[in-house]
């Protein structure tokens, strides 16, 4: 497929045939407030010698030698098959081709991406996949609105929900007239036993979806079971926001409750699923839900069929939802996918196998667990949330500022954690979430817990 | 063409109404209008107690190539849908004025059907809309 870039002479041309100066005259209806002209750090042009001197300079700034941090990006060991399968000229590609009739290869590597996606998930559908895990949850919200065509448009999120992902949720949603109700999680989790007295507080009324993250953004287990039974009691939708590699250990969201109904839409992001941490990006996030809620599905699907001749081949399916066929009514504004990452998270997966992926959440948790055992015998430091079983990340609350030894021991190499005071005023300025997968060995683990107690004494 | 119903009355975007001895109006898409959408796969109805005003719209059709709003053209209560199209869509396109009603309404003032226009006004628009 090839791009052609325009000429000036075409972009003359055009702007000369619609009867406007400037292309920058076509966004004059953005208030000048808003334009952001120049990025700070992004320089406007160089050349390719000068740009790999800029982006070598940068790259060592960023050579970690041990990353304990977690906090929405995993770090795990992505096998050298998977990147370089990626790389070959039928799928290195920017763009996602759809055609079905030049695109079987890659339609049935999607096709097999869902498939993988609902048996992870215990659910009927998945999509192609979505930006990343905040936007996911957000266009999970507008899914759960849609199809409960309630009168009063509201949604429940627990501030264990990732403070990232609930910002995206409000940057999307509020402007569509959806009331999202924090529910706040002193002890670390959303707790059953006072969720009525906190819904009350919150000015009850009906409501179409409770937010269920597992686990949690602090690493801690959430009573799924009670929280998914206390949405269907209430008439609305349970959204699951999960780590898929955690489901490879725990209950699949759509197996959640005790009606065995299940949550009703699973969403979260697919960084884990052999695609690098690379300073925060590119990610994919994931949307899976029940199969009578598909028509309210944003985002691309891959269906398999039969062609005139009676032969097996793949398409996309239920377009109808879709912008280019139903406009502004469309379920979203999003028609694409990510389509080199899922094809990274495919081939993960398929090297992996179930047994595979249960060995590394496996060996997750058994490393957290050996780093909290350690973390805890230093002096001044203890758990914010004892008692709760945990993943693969747990918070700390450390004698110092979690910023300050942050900061000690990224001289070191070493990236610490993630500080929670900023987004937990609660928690103060002490609480540090640390994250131990497995690839992290018993001698990474003694290293980086001395380095704590140094930082903190 | 197809012989319109004497009883029905149609608005310009091919929804048509039928007040039946009950007092309550059946509605529907026109016949015209299923062969322009061509094999439906999908009906999304509203639910029986939906409160629904003249003009919005209330449910969906949807066919391999498109989806269209199906719009009331009268205020009132919806008091039954056609359940049946959830498994057999394709009876509107099979008997469009018949069985392949999609909802029928109690209306807050049935005389919202006096502003739909006759078979033959129908006929000839899209008769001219053909043109």
């Amino acid at each position: 497929m090839p791009f052609i870039p325009h000429t000036e002479a075409d972009v003359a041309s055009m702007l000369a045939a619609i009867g406007v100066n400037s292309i920058e005259d076509l966004f004059d209806e953005i208030p000048e407030s808003l334009k952001i002209h120049a990025l700070a750090g992004v320089p406007a042009g160089l050349s390719e010698m000068d740009t790999n001197r800029l982006l070598r300079e940068r790259a060592a700034q960023d050579a970690i030698e041990l990353n304990f941090a977690g906090a929405g990006a995993y770090e795990h060991h992505i096998p050298a098959a998977v990147w370089q399968i990626v790389g070959r000229g039928e799928f290195y590609s920017a763009y996602t081709p759809y055609q079905a009739e030049a695109s079987q290869g890659t339609l049935q590597l999607i096709y097999e991406y869902q498939t993988m996606m609902t048996r992870l998930t215990g659910m009927d559908v998945s999509n192609a996949s979505m930006y990343d895990g905040a936007t996911a949850l957000a266009e999970a919200v507008l899914m759960a609105e849609r199809s409960r065509k309630k009168s009063a448009q509201r949604v429940l999120i627990p501030t264990s929900v990732h403070p990232a992902y609930r910002k995206t949720v409000h940057t999307i949603v509020a402007s569509q007239d959806i009331e999202i109700v924090e529910l706040d999680c002193p002890d670390g989790f959303l707790d059953p036993a006072t969720l009525d007295k906190i819904y009350r507080e919150s000015g009850e009324g009906e409501f179409s979806a409770l937010v269920i993250p597992q686990p949690n953004f602090f690493g801690a287990l959430e009573e799924v079971d009670a929280l998914t039974d206390w949405a269907h009691a209430r008439g609305a939708l349970a959204i699951a926001v999960v780590n898929p590699v955690s489901l490879a250990v725990l209950k699949a969201p759509g197996a959640w409750g005790s009606t065995g109904r299940g949550a009703d839409i699973v969403c979260g992001d697919g960084q884990p699923l052999g695609v690098p941490l690379a300073s925060g990006g590119p990610y994919f996030g994931f949307l899976c839900c029940k199969k009578d809620l598909v028509r309210n599905m944003p985002g691309r699907i891959v269906g398999r069929t039969t062609d005139l001749d009676g032969r097996m081949g793949y398409a996309l399916t239920l377009q109808a939802r879709e912008q280019h066929i139903r406009r502004a009514k469309a379920t979203s504004n999003i028609c694409t996918n990510q389509g080199l990452l899922v094809t990274a998270a495919t081939i993960h997966m398929a090297l992996l196998g179930p047994e595979g992926l249960r060995r590394v959440a496996a060996a997750s948790v058994a490393n957290t667990q050996a780093l909290t055992e350690r973390l805890l015998r230093i002096p001044g430091v203890r758990a914010a949330f004892p008692g709760r079983t945990h993943f693969h990340e747990q918070a700390f609350v450390l004698p110092k500022p979690a910023t300050e030894v942050i900061e000690k021991l990224a001289g070191q190499r070493m990236l610490a954690g993630f500080a929670l005071g900023e987004d937990y005023a609660s928690l103060d300025g002490d609480a540090l979430l640390v994250c131990a997968t497995e690839t992290k060995s018993a001698a990474d683990i003694e290293r980086f817990a001395a380095a704590i107690s140094a930082a903190v004494a | 063409m197809n012989e319109i119903p004497g009883d029905l009355k149609f608005l310009k975007s091919h929804e048509w109404a039928r007040m039946e001895d009950s007092g309550r109006i059946t509605i529907g898409i026109s016949e015209h209008a299923q062969g322009l959408l061509g094999d439906l796969v999908y009906v999304e109805l509203p639910s029986v107690g939906d409160t629904v005003k003249q003009g919005n719209a209330c449910a969906v059709v949807e066919s391999v190539k498109a989806a269209s709003d199906v719009y009331s053209p009268v205020s009132g209560t919806v008091v039954a849908v056609n359940d049946a199209l959830s498994d057999k869509p394709e009876t509107i396109n099979e008997d469009a004025y018949g069985e392949g009603w999609i909802f029928a309404v109690k209306p807050d003032d049935a005389a919202e059907l006096d502003e739909m226009m006759d078979p033959d006004d129908y006929a000839t628009m899209i008769e001219d809309e053909d043109h």
